[in-house]
């Protein structure tokens, strides 16, 4: 019987051994730490976390490219570590900024290769690389050399390679990375048409991008240092925030330091400040107990000398819940932790 | 499509051969896309053949010295070939990232190999047809072919046999990554010599002629010049059905060994988490 999940994992788990040298011992680094995970067939799922998280260690043990070191990886009902090619034969990988192909064949050659490489027909191959190609606006450069392609067009039709073999579940890591607006643009309104024409196929995406990340996805898992710290609807995500309150200030001089995290987060109803800093202000997000504790903030600026320039009352986005869970932006690097690490 | 709406996807001996057409194909027309091969892998090996014929000459050589020169020319451009267009490329490949898609795929990579000989073989053909040619309507060759069928089977099975050392070194380099090129530059030159690519390896002594004949170009050669020149067949290594023999055991041991090691390397590289990775 055809399993009704197409990505279960039991208590996932990678364990690189590092060395520094040939005489030295090797070093563990935990990359992924009990994983349990369930995705139902036809949903388009996410998996968000910083550098670093193991997102894409999952996905290369999703995809057969790497082994677990403990626990159980099912794809379309199938065991990664035994039935690695059948998988193979259901699945396809997208990453991005991959640079795959030959610079000297065209657009329709390269897929049509790729397109091979899983015993696609030739007519059929050619078919379906067509129709990819007018879908995501490359039709008339189907004939153009890939070595002359810009950056954005060159990932567009490397990502149109991972939709021809038609996989039943479909890897995407990263695949807007370093993109311009529209190209992104054009890739996710593709995987969401995608999705919405085929209700039975499966999408997995690693993602920097919390915008895209709450566009896109039915659910999301918010991966740190190997564990799996959350797991919902972008929209079930937000709201176990709702009973905080969320407000951006802007505050100069920023060499002040007003609310260093310490500080600030002593004042009574604050539950949590991140600072950035900006052109001539520091930009504080803090989430609050509720409106209340909003006065003792602002009297604790203005007794630190800082001068209040903005102030904006925010819905709880994706981001509020990823700094609430993980304690730091996407944008920030983990602190150093000797235990842990990741490939990525 | 089948019944379903879904494609049809082979598997098989079918996923097998369309991988290796496919993979051939970038060879199959990479010499009409960019021509700078025109220079580089016909007129330079011609240069050198004629270095090598301008010296028999100056020393009054046999004329069929002249023949073998022209000859090592020839195969010359198969071996160049094997290095770089087969040793190295799982490398190369692994560098710009076509090597996920080649494991991804749910085919064997001996298919993706079996392919990039292929492509290979044909586009180095044109290659040594080139040189043979000019080479030989230049300086005046005459062969005495003792046995067209003999020579053609000879010149196969030295293919197979110099294309699976290729395939086997794909998988080596691929696991020695940086260090390719070093083991590639080891390779290149002192196989010239040691293969007897512009005299006959017999003149190196019969225990030096055997240990080089783990390169399949030596018995290759020298199968198909004793075939070529029958007219002196003391210059022969060993009998021409004797070297046909260890070519078909060179071809099956080289590509036995190949299809291991790229199961171990892939084995290794799912398990350590190196099968993909780049510049580790």
């Amino acid at each position: 019987m055809r399993s009704s999940l197409a990505i279960e994992t039991r208590n996932l788990g990678r364990v690189y051994k590092i060395r520094h040298g040939r005489k030295s011992e090797p070093k563990e680094l935990v990359a992924l730490k009990d994983v349990n995970l369930e995705v139902p067939r036809g949903e388009f799922f996410g998996l968000l976390g910083p550098n670093g998280a193991g997102k894409s260690t999952l996905i290369k043990i999703l995809s057969t490219l790497l082994l677990p070191t403990s626990g159980v990886a099912l794809v379309d009902g199938l065991d990664v570590t035994r039935d690695m090619v059948e998988i193979r034969r259901r699945i396809s990988l997208v990453s991005g900024g991959e640079n795959s192909g030959f610079g000297f064949l065209s657009v329709e050659e390269n897929l049509w290769m790729f397109a091979r490489f899983y015993g696609l027909d030739s007519r059929d191959a050619r078919q379906r690389i067509h129709e990819m190609l007018e879908i995501v606006g490359l039709a008339d450069r189907k004939h153009t050399r890939i070595g002359e392609l810009s950056t954005g067009l060159r990932q567009k039709m490397t990502f149109v390679r991972g939709f021809i073999p038609d996989p039943n579940v479909i890897f995407l890591d990263e695949p807007t990375l370093g993109l311009d607006v529209a190209a992104a643009r054009d890739i996710r309104a593709f995987v969401k048409d995608w999705i919405r024409r085929y209700p039975d196929r499966t999408i997995l995406l690693t993602t920097h991008y919390m915008a895209e990340a709450d566009e896109l996805c039915d659910r999301l898992a918010i991966i740190d240092r190997g564990q799996v710290l959350a797991c919902d609807t972008p929209a079930n995500l937000k709201r176990s925030l709702q009973q905080d309150t969320i407000y951006l200030l802007r505050v100069a001089p920023p060499d002040s330091k007003p609310a260093p995290n310490g500080t600030l987060e002593s004042v009574p109803g604050v539950r949590q400040v991140t600072v950035a800093a900006g052109d001539g202000y520091s930009e504080l997000k803090l989430r609050l107990a509720g409106d209340d504790a909003l006065g003792n903030v602002l009297s604790h600026v203005a007794a630190q000398g800082s001068t209040l320039l903005s102030l904006e009352k925010r819905e709880p986005t994706l981001e509020d819940v990823f700094i609430h869970l993980v304690g730091r932006g996407l944008s920030e690097d983990a602190p150093p932790n000797g235990a842990q690490g990741s490939d990525e | 499509m089948n019944a379903e709406g879904r494609v049809y996807k082979a598997t098989g001996i079918k996923l097998f051969w369309r991988m290796l057409l496919a993979r051939a194909y970038p060879r199959f027309v990479s010499p009409i896309r960019e021509k700078s091969w025109l220079f580089f892998e016909t007129f330079l090996p011609l240069m050198a053949t004629s270095a090598y014929v301008f010296v028999y000459k100056a020393v009054d050589a046999p004329p069929e010295f002249i023949g073998f020169v022209v000859i090592g020319g020839t195969m010359s451009a198969f071996w160049l070939n094997v290095l770089f267009g087969m040793a190295m490329q799982l490398y190369w490949d692994k560098e710009i990232g076509n090597l996920d898609a080649y494991i991804l795929s749910p085919g064997p990579i001996m298919a993706i190999l079996a392919g990039m000989a292929l492509g290979g073989m044909v586009v180095a053909a044109s290659r040594a047809v080139f040189v043979l040619v000019i080479a030989s309507l230049a300086f005046q060759v005459t062969y005495t072919i003792s046995s067209l069928p003999l020579l053609i089977l000879v010149f196969l099975l030295t293919l197979l046999a110099l294309y699976g050392m290729g395939m086997m070194f794909a998988a080596v380099y691929l696991a020695a990554g940086r260090d390719a090129w070093q083991i590639n530059s080891l390779f290149q030159e002192p196989i010239y010599f040691i293969s007897g690519f512009y005299f006959p390896v017999k003149t190196l002594g019969f225990w030096f002629a055997a240990a080089a004949s783990i390169i399949p170009l030596t018995l290759g050669l020298d199968a198909m010049r004793q075939i070529l020149f029958s007219g002196d067949p003391a210059l022969g290594f060993l009998p021409v059905e004797v070297e046909i023999l260890l070519l078909i055991v060179l071809s099956v041991v080289f590509l036995a060994v190949s299809q291991w090691a790229l199961v171990t390397l892939e084995r290794i590289g799912r398990r350590d988490g190196r099968i993909i990775e780049r510049r580790r």
